[in-house]
C-alpha cells in the first residue's frame, strides 16, 4: 500500500462518486460513503435555517427596544433556532456524516453492519426534518426547545404535537445509527484491529452511540406523553389536575443532557486524530484518552438534575447531583491534557484542521470551566436562566462541537471528494470562525453575569453595549461559516486532485484510494500495528534528511 | 479469528445465498444480526422504561387512589393473558430448536401457533378495553370515578383525578404493549411466510432466532406490567 508515492492518474479511477449516476443511485444507495454525503446536504440545509433563526434573534437584540418582532415571534425565534440546531443538525453532526463515512473505513470494514438500516435512518432524519419544516413554516412552536410541561400540554396554541413527533421519528434516526455504529465496532473490525489499537476516533464514537441507544427512547416516551396529555387533555405532567411537572424534566434532561455528551463527543474524537497527525506523534496515554470517552457517557447519564437546581428539588439531590457533575469534568480534563501533552516536543502543523483543533480546545475549555461555575449550586441559583448559560453551552455546543466538525470535514475533505480545498482560504475562515465565534459569546458571559436573562425580546439600556458586541460577531460568525461552504462547492470542480494520504496522516482510511472505491479497500486490510504510528511513518523522512544534512 | 480460519470459512461459504457482501462469513453475519437485535431491545427496554418510572412515581404519591383504580380492571383476564404468553414463549422456542434442526412442519405449525396465541392476547385485552369504556374508565372528558372506595380505608374515596392517570398510564402503556403485539405478529406473519418457502436451514435461521429474540422481549414487558397493573393491594 503506497502512502504518500502515490500518483495521481490521468484517467480517474473508479470510486464511490463516480460508480453510479443519477438520482436513483443517490436516494436508494446502501453505501456508508453515499449516505453519509446524503446527511451532509441535508444537515447544512438544517443549519443554515437554524443560523437564519439565530440572525433574525441576533438583530433583535441589537436595540434594548422590542422592535424588529413581535414578543410571540421572537418566542419562536429561539424555540425554533434551537430544535432545528439540537436535533437536525448537532446531534446528527459528526455522527451521521463523518461517522458514517470514516468508521467502517477506520476498522478496516466493507461497510456498516447495516447497510439498509443506515439508509432508513436517513430517511427518518428526512421525514422528521420535512414535519419540522412543516411545523416552523405553518406557526412554529413557542415554548422553547425544553417544551416543559404545562406551558407546553396546557396553555400554548402552538404546533407541540407537530414538533415533538418531528423530534421522536428524527429520534429513531438517531437510535438506529447508535445501533449501527456500536454493531459493526463490534462485529466488522478486519484482522488485527483489536480494540487497542483502534483510532480513538472510534472510541468516541463507541461511546456517542451508547448513550444515542440508551438516551433517546426516553425522549420519546416523553414525547409519546406530552402529545397525548396534549390531546387528550390528560393530567401527566399538569399539576392543576394531579401530575407532577419536575417528573417531566427529569424525564427530558435524562435525555437531553447526556446528548449534549452525544454532540462533543465526536468532537473529541476528530480533535483527537486531527492533534496526533499535525504534531506526528501517538497520541499521549492512548487508553486514557479511550476509556475518558465511555466515562464520560457513563457519569453523563448520571447529571441531568444539575438543570433542575431551582426547579424545587430536594436539597440533598441537588448536592449529589452537583458532585457528580465535577465529576464528570474529570474525564473531559484528561482529554484536554492529554491533548496538550501530546503536542508538547511535537512537530506541528499549522493547517486548517489543526487551527480548528487548537481553537477547539481553547473554547471547549472555557465553556468546560463555566460549566462548573454552573454546577455550584450557589452560582447556579445566580446565573440560572441567564445569558451565562447560553453563552456556556454555545461554548461547548458551538465552539467544541462545531469546531470539531469543521475541522474534521476539513481533515477528511480530500478522501471524501478526492480534491484538495484552498488551505489559505480555509485557515483564513478557521481564524475568522475562531474570533467570530468569541466576540458573539464572550458577551454574553458578562451579560448573564450582570443579570440579563435568557429569552426576552427587550432588555434594559446598559446593555445595549455588550449585545452589540455579540450581534457584530454573529455577523463575522456568518461569514467564518459561508466561506468553508463556497471554497468546498468551488473545490469539488477546481480543486486540485487530492492524493491518497495528503496529510500523511496514519489510519487504515488514508491507506485507500481518495475518493476511496464502494467496498473501500481493493484487498481486505490486516493490521499489524498501532494506531498512530507516526513515529514510523515519519522514520523514512527523518533518515532523508539526515543523508542531505 | 485467526487468519487461516477466516479466509477459510469465507471460500467455504462464500456462495451462500444470505451472505451480504460486507460480511468475510455467515457467523459474523449472524452475529452482527443478533447483536443489533439485543441493542434494539436495550432501546425498547429504556423506551419502556421512562414508562415504568411515572408510573412508579405516582403510584407511590397516590397509593391508595391506584389500588382502587386497579381493583376495577379484570384481574382473572391479565392472569389469562400472563399464560397465553408465557405458552407462546414456548411455541417460540419450538419455533427456533425446529428451525436449527430442519424439522419444517414443526416450525410453520410453532409460527402458526405463536400468532394465534398473539391473536388471544389481542382479542382479551381488546375485551377489557371495551369494559374500561362502557365504565367511563377511559381518561378524557366522559371519565368518572366517583365515590369508589379505596382498598382497605372502605371510609375514603379515591381522588378521581389521580385515578384518571392511573388509567392513563394504564392504557398508554397496555396500548404501546399491544402496538409491539400487532408488529411482532406482523413478523411472525413474514418469517410464517418465509419458512413456508423453505427459506430456513440449519445454517441459516437468522430471521427466526431474532424475531423470536422481539417476541421474548415482549412478553416479558408484559410478566412486568401485569402485576404492576393489576395485582396493587389486591386482597379478598
Amino acid at each position: 500500500m503506497s502512502m504518500a508515492t502515490a500518483t495521481i492518474q490521468t484517467v480517474e479511477r473508479e470510486n464511490y462518486l463516480n460508480k453510479e449516476y443519477g438520482v436513483g443511485s443517490w436516494l436508494f444507495t446502501t453505501d456508508h460513503k453515499r449516505i453519509a454525503l446524503l446527511y451532509l446536504i441535508s444537515i447544512t440545509f438544517f443549519f443554515f435555517i437554524g443560523g437564519f433563526f439565530a440572525l433574525l434573534i441576533r438583530l433583535e437584540l441589537l436595540t434594548p427596544a422590542g422592535d424588529l418582532v413581535q414578543a410571540d415571534t421572537y418566542n419562536k425565534l429561539f424555540t425554533m433556532h434551537g430544535m432545528v440546531m439540537v436535533f437536525f443538525f448537532l446531534i446528527p453532526s459528526i455522527p451521521a456524516v463523518l461517522g458514517n463515512f470514516l468508521v467502517p473505513m477506520m476498522i478496516g470494514a466493507k461497510d456498516l453492519a447495516f447497510p439498509r438500516i443506515n439508509l432508513l435512518s436517513w430517511y427518518l432524519y428526512i421525514i422528521g426534518g420535512v414535519m419540522m419544516m412543516h411545523c416552523v413554516l405553518t406557526g412554529g412552536v413557542d415554548t422553547g426547545w425544553t417544551f416543559y410541561t404545562p406551558f407546553s400540554t396546557a396553555f400554548t396554541n402552538t404546533k407541540i404535537v407537530e414538533a415533538g413527533l418531528s423530534i421522536f421519528v428524527a429520534g429513531f434516526s438517531s437510535i438506529l445509527t447508535g445501533l449501527n455504529f456500536v454493531v459493526t465496532i463490534h462485529r466488522m473490525r478486519a484482522p488485527g484491529m483489536t480494540w487497542s489499537r483502534l483510532p480513538l476516533f472510534i472510541w468516541a464514537h463507541y461511546a456517542t452511540s451508547i448513550i444515542q441507544i440508551l438516551g433517546t427512547p426516553v425522549i420519546a416516551i416523553t414525547i409519546v406523553l406530552v402529545a397525548v396529555e396534549r390531546t387528550l387533555h390528560l393530567g401527566i405532567f399538569d399539576p392543576k389536575l394531579g401530575g407532577d411537572p419536575l417528573l417531566f424534566q427529569h424525564l427530558f434532561w435524562f435525555y437531553s443532557h447526556p446528548a449534549v455528551y452525544i454532540m462533543i463527543l465526536p468532537s473529541m474524537g476528530v480533535v483527537t486524530e486531527i492533534i496526533a497527525c499535525f504534531a506526528r506523534k501517538r497520541i499521549f496515554g492512548y487508553s486514557f484518552v479511550a476509556f475518558s470517552s465511555i466515562a464520560i457517557a457513563v457519569f453523563g447519564f448520571l447529571v441531568w438534575a444539575h438543570h433542575m437546581f431551582v426547579a424545587g428539588i430536594s436539597l440533598y439531590s441537588a448536592l449529589i447531583f452537583s458532585l457528580l457533575s465535577y465529576a464528570v469534568a474529570v474525564p473531559s480534563a484528561v482529554k484536554v491534557f492529554n491533548w496538550t501533552a501530546t503536542l508538547y516536543k511535537g512537530s506541528i502543523h499549522y493547517d486548517a484542521p489543526m487551527l480548528y483543533a487548537f481553537g477547539f480546545i481553547g473554547l471547549f475549555t472555557m465553556g468546560g470551566l463555566t460549566g462548573l461555575f454552573l454546577a455550584a449550586l450557589g452560582i447556579d441559583v445566580h446565573v440560572t436562566d441567564t445569558y451565562f448559560v447560553i453563552a456556556h453551552f454555545h461554548y461547548i455546543m458551538v465552539g467544541g462541537a462545531l469546531m470539531g466538525y469543521l475541522g474534521g470535514l476539513h481533515f477528511w475533505w480530500p478522501k471524501i471528494s478526492g480534491r484538495l480545498y484552498p488551505e489559505s482560504w480555509a485557515r483564513l475562515a478557521a481564524l475568522i470562525v475562531f474570533l467570530g465565534f468569541n466576540l458573539t459569546f464572550f458577551p454574553q458571559f458578562v451579560l448573564g453575569y450582570l443579570g440579563m436573562p435568557r429569552r426576552y425580546f427587550h432588555y434594559p439600556q446598559e446593555f445595549q453595549v455588550l449585545n452589540v458586541l455579540s450581534t457584530a460577531g454573529a455577523t463575522v460568525l456568518g461569514v467564518g461559516y459561508l466561506l468553508p461552504m463556497i471554497y468546498f462547492l468551488w473545490s469539488m470542480r477546481y480543486g486540485k486532485p487530492a492524493p491518497d494520504n495528503p496529510w500523511n496522516a496514519a489510519g487504515l482510511e488514508w491507506m485507500t484510494s481518495s475518493p476511496p472505491t464502494t467496498f473501500n479497500f481493493e484487498t481486505e486490510p490486516v493490521v499489524t500495528w498501532e494506531a498512530y504510528n507516526y513515529d514510523e511513518l515519519d522514520k523514512p523522512r527523518r533518515e532523508e534528511v539526515k543523508v542531505v544534512g | 479469528m485467526s487468519d487461516s480460519t477466516l479466509i477459510g470459512l469465507h471460500h467455504q461459504e462464500e456462495h451462500h445465498p444470505e451472505l451480504l457482501h460486507h460480511f468475510a462469513e455467515a457467523q459474523q453475519q449472524r452475529d452482527a444480526a443478533s447483536l443489533g437485535m439485543w441493542i434494539f431491545l436495550g432501546t425498547e427496554v429504556m423506551f419502556f422504561g421512562g414508562l415504568f418510572c411515572a408510573y412508579l412515581i405516582y403510584r407511590r404519591a397516590y397509593f391508595g387512589d391506584f389500588g382502587a383504580a386497579s381493583k376495577s380492571i379484570n384481574a382473572t383476564l391479565g392472569a389469562t393473558n400472563t399464560a397465553v404468553l408465557i405458552c407462546s414463549s414456548l411455541t417460540v422456542v419450538l419455533a427456533v430448536w425446529a428451525a436449527q434442526t430442519a424439522r419444517r412442519s414443526l416450525l410453520l405449525i410453532s409460527l402458526v401457533i405463536t400468532m394465534l396465541l398473539g391473536l388471544v392476547f389481542l382479542g382479551i385485552k381488546a375485551d377489557e378495553y371495551k369494559d374500561k369504556f362502557e365504565e367511563h374508565h377511559v381518561p378524557g372528558a366522559s371519565f368518572s370515578f366517583d365515590h369508589v372506595p379505596i382498598p382497605g380505608h372502605p371510609d375514603q374515596y379515591a381522588n378521581p383525578r389521580h385515578a384518571e392517570i392511573f388509567f392513563a398510564l394504564y392504557f398508554i402503556m397496555t396500548g404501546l404493549h399491544a402496538l409491539h403485539m400487532i408488529i411482532g405478529l406482523g413478523l411472525f406473519a413474514w418469517l410464517l411466510f418465509m419458512a413456508w418457502k423453505g427459506h430456513f436451514t440449519p445454517e441459516y435461521h437468522t430471521p427466526i432466532e431474532i424475531g423470536g429474540l422481539y417476541w421474548h422481549f415482549v412478553d416479558i414487558v408484559w410478566i412486568y406490567l401485569f402485576p404492576l397493573l393489576y395485582l396493587i393491594d389486591r386482597h379478598p
